[in-house]
C-alpha cells in the first residue's frame, strides 16, 4: 500500500517536473515579452508543484531520501511522468497545445485529488488547482486564438494534434499503483470540454488514434533521456553539490 | 494598414528632446500587437494607480499579461487595461499656460484655517 502511494506521488511529481523543465526552455526565447514571463509563470508554478509532491514521497520513503535525490538522482526508468509532458517544445502551438492538453486533465484530476483519503495529497492538490485553472484559462485562449486564426496558425495547430494526441490516452490509464482515484472515470469529462475548446477554435478532434503508453510504468520516449542528462548534469557531475 | 503615432511621456512627462520619453509607433498589421496601459488597484478600498504598459493582441490578453507581468508578487487584487491610444495626455510644451497660474494662488490651499486641538493629521 505504502509502495503505491509513494509510486503515486513520484509520478504526480515527475510529471509536474517534467513540463517545467520542458516549459523553462522558452525562457528568453517567448514569441514576445509578455508571454515569455507568461510561460516563465506556468513553468515556476509547475515546479512548485513538482516540489511539494517530491517532498511528501521523500518523507513518505524515509531514510536518506529527499526532494533532490528524487529529483536529481533517479534514472530515466525510474521516472513516472506521462509521456505527453516530456514531448518537445516544437513551435508556439505544440507548446500552447502541450500545456493545454495537460491542464484540462490535471485540473480534473485536482478535483478528485482534493476530495481523496490522503491529506497530505489532497492539501497540495487544492493549493495547485487555483494555478491550473490559470494555466487552463491561458492556454484554451491560446489553442483558440490560434485555431481560429490565420491560415498559418490554423495550420501549425494541425500539425500540434497529429503530434501530441496519441499521447493522451494515456492520462486515463491507471497504472498499478494508481489506486488513489480513478482516472478512467475522467475521461468523458475531458473529452467533453476538450470537444468545446476545438470546436471554438475551429479544430478537429482526432479519431481512432493509436495511443502511446508507457510514461507512467517507466517506458519513456528517448526525448526524457536527453532532458534529464541537462537536467541531473550538475548533481551528477559534482555529486552533493550545493548553492 | 493604420499606423497610429503615440506620443508618449514617462518619468514625468519630460519630452524626448530635453532628456527623457520616447516616441511609440503601435502598427497594427500581422507583426505587432498594439500597447495597452495598465492600471492595478494595489488593495481593497484604494484607487487604481498606473503601473506601466505592455502588449497584447486583445483586452483579455492585456488582463492576462498584466497579471502575469504587474501582479507577480501580490501587487494586486484587480485590473484595469486600456489601450494606450486612448489616452490622451497633456502637452509638456504647454505646462507653462496649465499649471503655473495656480502657483501664486495660495489660497486655494486650506491653510489658512485654526484647527481645534481634537483634530490630528491634517
Amino acid at each position: 500500500m505504502k509502495s503505491n502511494l509513494i509510486d503515486y506521488t513520484l509520478h504526480l511529481a515527475d510529471t509536474a517536473l517534467i513540463l517545467s523543465q520542458r516549459n523553462s526552455e522558452w525562457c528568453g526565447h517567448g514569441p514576445i515579452l509578455e508571454q515569455d514571463i507568461a510561460i516563465t509563470n506556468i513553468s515556476l508554478d509547475l515546479l512548485g508543484q513538482a516540489r511539494n509532491f517530491y517532498q511528501y514521497a521523500a518523507t513518505l520513503t524515509g531514510g536518506e531520501a529527499t526532494e533532490d535525490s528524487l529529483a536529481y538522482l533517479r534514472t530515466e526508468r525510474e521516472f513516472k511522468n506521462l509521456l505527453l509532458v516530456e514531448q518537445e517544445n516544437g513551435d508556439w502551438g505544440q507548446t500552447i497545445l502541450r500545456q493545454y492538453l495537460f491542464s484540462q486533465f490535471q485540473y480534473l484530476m485536482f478535483e478528485k485529488l482534493q476530495q481523496c483519503s490522503d491529506e497530505q495529497l489532497a492539501a497540495i492538490a487544492s493549493k495547485s488547482i487555483k494555478e491550473t485553472a490559470y494555466h487552463l484559462r491561458w492556454s484554451s485562449e491560446w489553442v483558440c486564438r490560434l485555431g481560429d486564426g490565420t491560415k498559418e496558425s490554423h495550420e501549425r495547430m494541425l500539425l500540434a494534434i497529429e503530434e501530441l494526441w496519441r499521447y493522451t490516452g494515456e492520462m486515463f490509464e491507471s497504472a498499478v499503483y494508481e489506486t488513489i482515484i480513478n482516472v478512467a472515470s475522467l475521461k468523458e469529462d475531458w473529452m467533453q470540454r476538450v470537444s468545446a475548446v476545438f470546436s471554438e477554435a475551429t479544430l478537429p478532434v482526432p479519431e481512432n488514434v493509436f495511443m502511446q503508453t508507457g510514461g507512467k510504468k517507466g517506458i519513456h520516449t528517448e526525448l526524457l533521456g536527453f532532458m534529464l542528462t541537462e537536467l541531473q548534469y550538475v548533481q551528477r557531475t559534482y555529486p552533493g553539490a550545493e548553492w | 494598414m493604420n499606423n497610429f503615432f503615440i506620443k508618449k511621456f514617462f518619468y514625468g512627462d519630460i519630452p524626448e528632446e530635453k532628456g527623457g520619453g520616447s516616441d511609440y509607433q503601435t502598427k497594427h498589421d500581422s507583426t505587432s500587437w498594439p500597447l495597452w496601459e495598465v492600471f492595478i488597484r494595489s488593495k481593497q478600498g484604494l484607487d487604481h494607480k498606473h503601473a506601466g504598459s505592455l502588449h497584447a493582441a486583445d483586452a483579455q490578453m492585456a488582463i492576462e499579461n498584466a497579471r502575469d507581468v504587474y501582479t507577480r508578487r501580490m501587487e494586486g487584487v484587480s485590473i484595469w487595461v486600456v489601450e494606450s491610444k486612448y489616452i490622451t495626455a497633456s502637452n509638456p510644451e504647454e505646462a507653462g499656460e496649465l499649471y503655473e497660474p495656480a502657483a501664486d494662488k495660495i489660497y486655494r490651499h486650506p491653510t489658512f484655517y485654526q484647527l481645534p486641538d481634537e483634530v490630528n493629521h491634517m
